[in-house]
This record gives structure tokens, sequence and C-alpha cells, in this order.
């Protein structure tokens, strides 16, 4: 049992390490193959991961999940700021950082539970958004966003070498985290996310949240103290975010208040819900489509829908035109909300469930035809 | 390490433009190269071409990005500023009755495209988010291979994607931006702004203030929580402090904030008679309306009538707050109403485009893109570091802000500043702004040294 069940991880690992690394062979055809679009893919896989940890397990709903994504982003381009532009430290600094953020939120937050916990988190998530935004000004540069500047002091670069005359990028070890090489450092990143995820999964830790989830009640009645549990659950989905936050940081050295805005962790909610809850893979399918919808949809405009269409005639091109316009472009969200009621309604599971109906589907199929033979 | 990145661009750009072969070719370029590197110089000469990233090189067309906010506070003027941007590639592409291609001098520009290279354009939505823009800059750059992009509307997003600019080599001409940290601490090498900016505004409006407002005021600001708001409000302190009034208190306001009531209550009673909205777009809309409800204008502080000053103000706004803002002082980078032959030429061919009058952001957006543009030309290529020298430092007439120039120390255009008035009769919806005074460019310049700041290098 013990050697099948890792022999099995032994599989997912490597047939998603090969899917994550050839990503840029897979998406070209869709257009989605560029660098930016790539980093997101994984940079909110990660954080989607690790929000799989807490809402996907114990069921625990969070809307606060992108203070710890924020706060990952101001410390890392601290780190740049003040050590060096190299991502390492960037990126321990700012796990390290969101994880001791996400203790205090939910040291305090899962004193409840259910929707309770949930107004407590989104409550927690406009403060910190407001303090990002204008009292913490001097750290956060409220609106306008954290940026580098020629004048930091970049301690621990200083000692190696001299100031360039430009603005440095920030780099691992002297290649450059911007562009693809950036894509790949977070892919590895997303990787080791993922196997952690994975262990999570099938470990006795991740049976006791899958029992908070199930009944709570029962599982304190037989003894257990479930809060240590929720706590830690908590604080490492917290630490996912934050090195999420770090990376984008990474691969791009900003970091503005809006990223902790509450419809931040409402997108990672939906990215969730969308793709399946508390299954492995389902939050990075819901990832996929939201960032997709997002940067492709939205750059549609009408000129490139009449030369796609310009293969009918006249009168068809103009009708279809007006017809898919309002979805494409401005209007990508209404395509994302239909997409999302129509999941909610018919797969409530996500799209993870809407495969598992064919799968059985197909299955009971050949069943038949077994049967009929 | 420099060369590996190179050259990763390099392929990437070729990769872009879906060609393969390209890549084979230049492959083959470079072996060829190798194996001549013994020949005479004048041998390789023809071969060298500076490569340099999203490269048009053979392809017919050229692309440039244009970053506008769709959505939020400031949607209004970038829906006006794309209708300007593909005024100008019609224009440019020899569309349309040529615009202020008819009036620009000195100017390069046949009607042909650019270099020859018809132009093409993507856009894409900032949502007044800086990482929104960043996300939507990058694709433009990254996907869809822009040589330059343009747009704006907020200064913080401006200032975000400015950097980016110059980290990708990619120029940016900056679109509606009024912060002085654009072309000041915050400048960049590889960015541009023909709009004026709030140390201007202050200049410009002092003058007007102490003759109709005297030397005896108490200012109360409400100003917009960003680099922009956060830059005009010191500038036009600076400036009204100079004339000898107080400053009753500054508080900042978050951007989209919708309902100003909470900020507006206390204003009536803190002992001001002069209310400073550093609001702009839908913002300022809502929040003169908000004054003028809640009675700030009919009042009398001190023995003296209540005013209200937007210093920054276009004709868009004023659609917006209507009767509001009539009687308003404020100042704008162009109106339409102006009467030289590059203004007129302009709204003409925008009006029979769209069929109303462009918009100040519409003005500027349109005359960067035709700067650039002939950049191009007087320079006879694409490669930025050569564009931007061509760019630094040029003087330039009839484009509807009289004689103009961009000034090399900073990237920031002069030109004459126009001071305005909300108009208290309109005769038509568009009709809405008095010209008080058109001040001088030499009234507004100051030294490019004072905000600090580093362009960075040409070539990155």
């Amino acid at each position: 049992m013990h050697i099948k069940q890792k022999r099995s991880d032994l599989l997912v690992m490597s047939l998603f390490t090969i899917i994550v690394l050839s990503m840029p062979v897979w998406l070209d055809p869709v257009g989605a193959n560029y660098p930016d679009l790539l980093q997101k893919f994984v940079i909110f896989g990660i954080f989607a991961i690790g929000y799989n940890i807490l809402f996907g397990l114990t069921g625990y709903l969070s809307f606060g999940h992108a203070i710890f994504l924020g706060v990952g982003s101001y410390a890392a381009v601290w780190s740049f700021k003040l050590l060096s532009m190299n991502a390492v430290p960037a990126v321990i600094f700012a796990t390290l950082l969101a994880g001791v953020v996400a203790a205090l939120v939910g040291y305090v937050s899962l004193r409840r539970s259910g929707i309770y916990f949930s107004i407590l988190t989104l409550a927690f998530a406009q403060m910190f958004y407001n303090l990002a935004y204008s009292v913490l000004t001097p750290i956060t540069n409220g609106e306008t966003g954290l940026q580098l500047s020629l004048d930091d002091p970049r301690v621990i670069d200083r000692l190696v070498s001299s100031a360039g005359e430009g603005l440095p990028v920030p780099e691992l070890f002297g290649i450059s985290m911007s562009g693809y090489s950036g894509f790949y450092f977070c892919a590895v990143m997303l990787i080791m996310a993922f196997f952690l995820s994975l262990k999570i999964f099938n470990s006795p830790f991740g049976l006791k949240l899958k029992a908070i989830k199930s009944n709570q009640h029962r599982m304190k009645y037989t003894g257990y103290n479930t809060r240590p549990y929720l706590l830690s659950a908590f604080i490492i989905s917290g630490m996912f975010a934050g090195l999420a936050g770090g990376l984008m940081a990474v691969t791009d050295p900003l970091a503005g208040a809006e990223r902790m805005q509450w419809t931040a962790s409402g997108e990672v909610v939906l990215m969730t819900i969308l793709g399946g809850i508390g299954t492995l893979y389902g939050p990075l399918l819901g990832v996929g489509i939201i960032k997709y919808l997002e940067n492709i949809f939205s750059a549609i405009n009408e000129a490139s829908l009449q030369s796609f269409f310009s293969f009918m005639p006249h009168w068809l091109n103009e009708m279809m035109v007006m017809l898919v316009s309002p979805f494409v472009g401005e209007g990508w969200q209404l395509t994302l909300g239909l997409m999302f009621m129509l999941i909610v309604i018919f797969l409530p599971g996500g799209i993870t469930e809407g495969f598992q109906k064919i799968k059985t589907k197909l299955t009971t199929n050949q069943k038949i035809q077994q049967g009929d033979e | 390490m420099g060369d590996v990145v190179f050259t990763k661009k390099g392929e990437k750009v070729m990769s872009k433009h879906s060609k393969e072969q390209a890549t084979i070719s230049r492959r083959n370029l470079l072996k060829a190269s190798a194996a001549l590197a013994t020949a005479p110089l004048f041998f390789t000469k023809g071969a060298y071409a500076k490569d340099f990233i999203n490269n048009p090189g053979k392809s017919p067309t050229v692309t440039l990005g244009f970053n506008v906010p769709q959505t939020g506070a400031y949607a209004d003027e970038g829906a006006d500023e794309l209708r300007a941007f593909k005024l100008a590639v019609k224009h440019l592409n020899g569309e349309g009755d040529g615009g202020l291609m008819n009036t620009m001098k000195p100017m390069n520009l046949t009607g042909n495209g650019i270099l020859g290279k018809k132009v093409v354009y993507v856009t894409g939505d900032t949502q007044t988010k800086s990482d929104a823009a960043r996300a939507s800059a990058k694709r433009m750059i990254e996907k869809d291979g822009v040589i330059m992009f343009s747009g704006g509307s907020s200064s913080g997003v401006a200032i975000a994607v400015q950097s980016l600019a110059q980290e990708a080599g990619v120029i940016f001409m900056a679109g509606l931006t009024h912060s002085n940290d654009t072309t000041g601490k915050d400048k960049r090498r590889y960015g541009f702004r023909h709009f004026f900016n709030a140390k201007m505004t202050g200049s410009a409006l002092g003058p007007v203030l102490k003759e109709e407002m005297g030397v005896n005021r108490n200012a109360y600001h409400l100003t917009s929580d960003y680099t922009w708001g956060w830059t005009q409000e010191a500038s036009i302190k600076e400036t009204t402090e100079d004339l000898g009034w107080k400053t009753t208190a500054t508080v900042r306001t978050p951007v989209g904030a919708g309902d100003f009531s909470q900020f507006i209550t206390p204003i009536l009673n803190s002992g001001a008679d002069t209310l400073i909205l550093n609001h702009y777009g839908k913002d300022m809309i809502n929040s003169l309306t908000q004054s003028v409800q809640f009675g700030l204008r009919d009042k009398v502080v001190n023995g003296k009538q209540f005013e209200i000053i937007v210093p920054l103000y276009s004709r868009l706004m004023a659609q917006g707050a209507g009767k509001n803002l009539q009687g308003i002082l404020g100042t704008t980078n162009w109106d339409w109403q102006l009467q030289d032959a590059g203004s007129k030429a302009f709204v003409k061919s925008f009006g029979t485009e769209y069929g109303f009058p462009p918009s100040m952001a519409a003005h500027t957006c349109y005359v960067q893109t035709l700067l650039y543009a002939n950049a191009c030309e007087n320079a006879a290529t694409f490669y930025p570091p050569e564009v931007i020298k061509q760019l630094e430092g040029f003087k330039f007439d009839g484009m509807g802000n009289g004689k103009t120039e961009y000034r090399a120390e900073d990237h920031q255009c002069f030109k004459d500043v126009l001071v305005v008035r909300g108009k208290q009769n309109p005769s038509s919806q568009f009709d809405l702004l008095d010209i008080v005074k058109e001040v001088p460019r030499a009234q507004v310049e100051y030294d490019a040294s004072i905000f600090g700041g580093h362009l960075g290098p040409y070539k990155v």
C-alpha cells in the first residue's frame, strides 16, 4: 500500500513537472506563450495551491488571502531595496513575513468558524489594504506603489560591486529574473509547492484537516483540539501566498496596494471554486482560465474580431462582431461571470468534477459495450 | 551575462513574428558573419544591423501599443485617448485628412506609415491600476511586439509603466499625466511627456489667483492620495503660500472614492474660505458636485465669498460636472476652442471622425504619437537610443500649443499653459470653458534639477 502510494506520487510529480516546464510549448498555439503571462500562471498557481490547503481541506473560506500576497510583495521589494537584487533573500523574507502576518490574522480569525470567520478575514483584508494604501505610506508608497530607485542602499550588492548606471533588475546569482528565466524560476517554485501540497494532502495532518471539514464537532468530541491544526493550515497557506507575492515582485519589482484589495482575495476564491475545491490540480485549472481570460480575452477589440470573422459574408460578420464584442475586451468579466454561474449551477465541484463525469460516462459506456458483447 | 539575455530577447522577438525561418536565417547570418570575421570590415558592415527588442526588421508593419484606462475613475479620458490614437494611426498611414500633419513643423512624416512601414496597433486596459497597467504593457511588449507604447490618465500608472519601459528598452510616450514626478524624481530615459505638470499649473495659476482672490485667504486641500495629488498639492501650496495665503488643512482622499461627503463636512467649520480640489476625472466630478450640494459656494467666510479651485481640469470633466463648474478656475493643457491653425486642424479632423470635439487628453495622445513617428523618421531608424536622441531637445510648432520644446534634461515639454474658467452661459454641451489667460512658456519654466531623479542609460 505504502509503496503503491509512493509510486503514484512519483508518477503525479513527474507528470506535473513535465506539464509545467513545457508550458511555453503547449500554450503557444492559444497565444498565451509570453513570459509575463506564463509567470502569472505559475505564480497564481502557487497562490491557489496554498489557498486550497486551507479552503479545500478545512472548508474555512478566507476572504483575506490577498493580505499575504501583498505582504510578500512588499517584503520582497524591500529586500531588493535594502539588501540585494538576488531573488533568494527576497523570496525567503516574503514567505517568512507572510507567515508571521498569517499567524496574527489566523490567531484572531480562527476563534470563529463559518461565515463569521469569512467576515473576520474580510475585515482584516480591508484593514490591511487601507494600511498599505494610506496609513503606512512611508513603507508602501500608497497608491503609486513601492518601486526600486537608484539611491537604494542594497548593502549586500554594494559589498560586491558598485552601482550601475540604470536601475538593477532582480537576478538569481547573475541570471536576470525577467522573461523566460523568471518563468522557469517560478515554475520550479510551483513544482516544489505542489509537491508540498501533495504531501500534505496525503499526510495524517491532511487527514485531520479533512476531518475538520467533514465534522469539526465530532472531531472535538474524540479529544482533538482542532485549533492548532487549523492555525497551522492557515499559516501554511499564508506562506504559500507570501511566496507567490514575493515571486510577483521578483519577476516585476513593484508592489502596489491594489494587490491586497479584497477583490484580489475574491479572485483566488473564484479560481479555486472554478477549478474544483479540495482537489490537487483543480485550483491550477481555475488560475489558468481566469488569467487567460484576463490577459488574452481582455485584449480582443472590435478590429481583431472583424478579422477573426472575416471569412463570413459581410452582414454575418457585422452581426457576429456585434454579438460577441460585449463578451470580449473590457467585457471579459462578463464572460467570466457567466462561466462561473454555469459551473456553480451545473458542476458544483468545479471543472475537475466535469472531467470526472466525462470519465465515468466513458467507462460506463465501455462497460455497457462490454456487456453487450 | 548581458549577452545571454540579449540573445534570449532576440530569439523571443523572432518567435513573436511567428517566423521560424527568421530564426534560422538569423542564425545563418550569425554563422556567416562569424566566418567572415577575418574579412575586411566593409564586408560585414552591411550584414550588421543593430538588434534591439521588437525590431520590426523586414516586417511590412510596425506595431504601437495604446494602454489606456477603459474602466475606473479615469475611463472617460481613456476612451477619448483611444479615439485620438486611432486617428493618429490613420493619419500616419495616409488615410483621412492628415490632421496635424498639415500644420506640424518641422516635420518629416509622409503619410506612408513610419519609415515606410504601415502602422498597426494593439490596445490594453490599465484599469487605472499599476499592476494591471504593467501586465497589459508587458503583454504588448512580450507578445504583441510593440516598438513604442503610449497612454495614461493616471500618473501612478504612468510612472509604473515608464520604469517598465526603461527596463524593457521600449519607448513610452506618456499620455495624460500631470504629476511632477513623471519627469521629476521618477523620470526615465525611455519616457517622454508632452503634457504639462503640477508645477507649471501652480506657476500659471498664481498671478490669476492673486488678481481675483487677493493675498489673504485660507485654503483647504482635498487631495487624491497618490503621486499626482501629492505633487499638485505641494505645487499649489507653494504658489498660494508665496501669495500670502494660509493653508488650513490638507486632507488625502482615496482614488475612486465615489462619496466624498465625509471629507467635505469638516470643511464647513474649518474656517477656510477656499477649497482646492486636487481631484481628477470622476473623482473631481463627484467631489465638486457634492461640495456644491453642501452649499460651500454660497457660504461667506471671514467676510469673503467661499471659492473653489480645481487646479487641473478638462472639458470632459466640465461636461460631467455640469453647471457646478461654472465660474471655477483651473488650468488645462489644451482646449478645442483655441484658434491657431494646429488646434483648428485637429478639431476639424477629430470632429469629422467622431462628431464631437476632442479633449485635452486626446490632444496630447495624438501629438505624442506623431512626435514619436516623426522622431523615427528623423533618426531613419526605430533603434530606441537614436529615436530618443531625436526627441531630446526637439523644438516644434503648429501642434496647438504654440512653440514647444522637449527639454533634454527631463523629457518634459515646455509650452504655454491655459488658465480657464467654467463658462457661465455655455452655448453648447461642448462650449464649457472660457480661456482666462494664455500664460507664456517663459513664466512656467523651472530648473530641471529641482526634483532630482536620474534619466538612466540610453542602452539597456
